[in-house]
């Protein structure tokens, strides 16, 4: 009954590989060569389109695109753990933001506040829905994949029962802001506010963790560790500002500002950046909340358990039912969350709407690391994971590769990045 | 032997187990009192892990009764189980192999802060101090489980089971994958335990581990209680032959007791 002593392998002034050195950080080695992966991904494309890619502009529109989907793989990463699967999100996601835009253009059409109405109307649909199919799963005992195979087609079904093949528009001017846009984002200073207050919580977080394990005793890092995490954190949060701020309102638009707040223009007209778009506020949030909920609430831990260990979490004495019909009213909330933006973007209700989502969503979770065998995945990754396809996706579109040829790179990069996490798994044992 | 004294600390009465047709356990009726260890043998199929599982609640009785201290008491599930002091040591482990020690042992009853969340810290301090007691080289706090070796496992089900302040464990096989210095370290605890007043249900095929440690032995037989014997007053030949083929001491032959040998 002997462990190897790890963690004492840089304090006792052994070679310091560079193995040793993320060791000692304890940072996620997978989430890294994800983002070195998706650094390849990005600096290959701006060099293939001639430096359109890393654009202020493209990296933002990137930022915009990637929400959506991040929004709702964040849920995915639970359901996925737990060893269920959810394909009806992309169908749920039509119908949800149908239903918004009804209650904007025919229910509710001029009613003060009616894009109040439209998002909680949306988002109780979205955990009802969401609800009733987690309890035909986990107490009628259908699998998962036939229960939300179901939905896929119902949902879809239901859209155009109703809509009739309509397309459903305008949305209500504030409810437009939910979906990004010049007009839809932060704006410059209270972009950086955001990104202050993310610097500011990153050093307290790692503070704060740093007190309570030496209150307990516990190994600490080693301090240079910290900085650095504490440094890379920052310079990449204000990385991020600088860019969105770096993109610059259409001038057309900025000219109509500039007359309509009776602003002198200056030559070349009047430079207003953009800041931080309103689906990525929301996406930070979500990211936020669910994974606070993910690691630090009992339902999360619960949630890992049953994906680890099924019979164990129900020996343990948790409600293993409860907590897999709690997954999928969360992933309907996200859902009607990431419906919103989607609509608002749009500034209408397609039939087509989320389409093929929840197969983004899900290759995004997966990509990010959430395994099919239940009890692996972490939130960033899922986020990471979304960037990653989006990227491709938005890459190729500035290469010009035509869509189809874009879906068989997509296929090809999912299979291919399983693929390879398996072997790195297999390889280190673990 | 202490003299028993009162109502034993659990008794089941009676108990009827069915899986559609098959009588997996029937009118077995069984009992343990505080600090005694009873030797629960019979060979694979008789019904052991059944019976037990019905006192943990993982897979409640059909029909009897279970009584603790005397009072008739209802075990739907491992929930209430564990408010009645039940801790069990399954034989699978019942670990969460993805998650680390800590997060197994608080499994279903995690320490939380004033807001709720968890409070992993405490977890892993608490964790920290009953296993250094089970094991003092333990040091992989931070790992999920399924990278521990057989006995450091063992040795987080084992601490997840008397952390709670159990009154009744229940062990199931508890040594059937360790190696004899980490079966001997698990017969320490078992002594232990013992001397602290818990009524103890061992389970085991071992012959040897039962008559190391059992006060009483209840050896079962196709689903039946072919007796419950006291331990100093029986040969080991004699519980063989109990289990093999469901005889009572005094109602198997000499050449039969031979033929075990054969």
């Amino acid at each position: 009954m002997t462990a190897p002593a790890t963690q004492k392998v840089t304090r006792e002034g052994g070679p310091r590989s560079l193995r040793s050195l993320l060791l000692s950080t304890e940072v996620d080695t997978r989430l890294l060569g994800m983002i070195a992966a998706l650094a390849i991904i990005w600096i290959g494309f701006d060099i293939m389109s001639g430096g359109l890619f890393l654009t202020p502009r493209n990296l933002w529109n990137l930022s915009v695109q990637s929400s959506s989907i991040a929004i709702m793989a964040t849920g995915m990463v639970l359901i996925i753990v737990s060893r269920n699967i959810d394909l009806s999100v992309g169908s749920l996601l039509g119908l949800l933001g149908y239903t918004m835009a009804m209650v904007q253009v025919m229910w509710f059409p001029s009613t003060p506040g009616t894009w109040l109405i439209a998002l909680v109307v949306g988002i109780a649909l979205g955990a009802l829905i969401g609800g009733f199919q987690g309890v035909i799963i986990a107490y009628g005992r259908v699998p998962a994949f036939i229960v939300t195979l179901g939905g896929f087609l119902v949902w879809r079904g239901l859209i155009f029962e109703y809509a009739q093949g309509q397309t459903l528009g305008p949305m209500d001017s504030t409810f437009q802001l939910i979906g990004g846009g010049p007009l839809g984002s932060l704006g410059q200073w209270p972009s950086w506010a955001v990104g202050a207050a993310a610097c500011v919580g990153i050093v307290y977080s790692l503070i704060n963790s740093r007190r309570k394990r030496r209150g307990y005793g516990f190994p600490l890092r080693p301090v240079w560790a910290e900085v650095t995490l504490g440094v890379l954190g920052c310079l990449a949060v204000l990385g991020a500002v600088f860019v969105s701020n770096s993109y610059l309102w259409p001038d057309s638009l900025a000219h109509n500002y500039a007359v309509a707040h009776n602003i002198v223009e200056p030559a070349g007209g009047l430079q207003i950046p953009t800041g931080i778009a309103n689906p990525v506020v929301i996406m930070i949030a979500v990211a936020l909340v669910i994974t606070f909920i993910a690691t630090r609430r009992r339902f999360g831990r619960y949630v890992f358990a049953i994906g680890g260990n099924p019979d164990a979490a129900e020996l343990g004495g948790i409600n293993v039912r409860r907590t897999i019909v709690s997954t999928y009213v969360v992933m309907g909330v996200l859902v009607a969350i990431s419906a919103a933006v989607q609509t608002a973007r749009l500034n209408a209700a397609v039939t087509n709407l989320g389409v093929q989502n929840e197969l983004d969503v899900i290759a995004a979770a997966v990509i990010g690391g959430t395994s099919f065998a239940g009890g692996v995945g972490t939130i960033p990754g899922a986020i990471l994971g979304a960037v990653v396809m989006q990227s491709l996706r938005s890459g190729m579109v500035l290469l010009k590769v035509d869509s189809p040829v874009q879906d068989i790179v997509v296929g090809c990069v999912l299979v291919a990045a399983v693929g390879l996490d398996a072997f790195l798994r297999r390889r280190s044992g673990s | 032997m202490t003299a028993p004294e009162g109502p034993p600390l659990v008794e089941m009465r009676d108990i009827n187990i069915a899986f559609g047709g098959v009588h997996a356990v029937e009118n077995v009726s069984i009992d343990v009192r505080a600090g005694e260890v009873i030797g629960l043998v019979g060979g694979n199929g008789a019904g052991k892990s059944t019976l037990m599982r019905a006192l943990s609640g993982a897979h409640p009785a059909d029909s009897g009764q279970i009584l603790i201290e005397g009072k008739p008491v209802t075990i739907a599930n491992p929930r209430e189980a564990k408010v009645f002091g039940i801790e069990t040591i399954y034989q699978t482990l019942a670990l969460a192999d993805n998650v680390d020690a800590a997060a197994n042992m608080f499994l279903g009853r995690e320490l939380t802060t004033r807001l709720g969340s968890l409070d992993d810290g405490a977890m892993e301090s608490a964790t920290r101090k009953v296993m250094h007691r089970l094991n003092p080289h333990f040091r992989n706090f931070k790992v999920p489980v399924k990278s521990l070796s057989g006995g450091q496992r063992q040795g987080v089900a084992i601490a997840r089971a008397v952390h709670f302040n159990a009154r009744i464990l229940i062990m199931d096989e508890p040594t059937a994958a360790l190696g004899p210095a980490e079966t001997a370290q698990v017969r320490d605890l078992i002594r232990q335990l013992k001397a602290e007043g818990i009524g103890i249900f061992l389970v085991s095929h071992d012959i040897h581990d039962v008559f190391d440690l059992a006060d009483r032995i209840s050896v079962m037989y196709h689903g039946r209680i072919v007796g419950t014997v006291q331990k100093d007053k029986v040969t080991t030949d004699e519980v063989l032959a109990m289990i093999i083929m469901g005889k009572k001491p005094g109602e198997v032959t000499t050449e039969e007791l031979a033929q075990l040998h054969a």
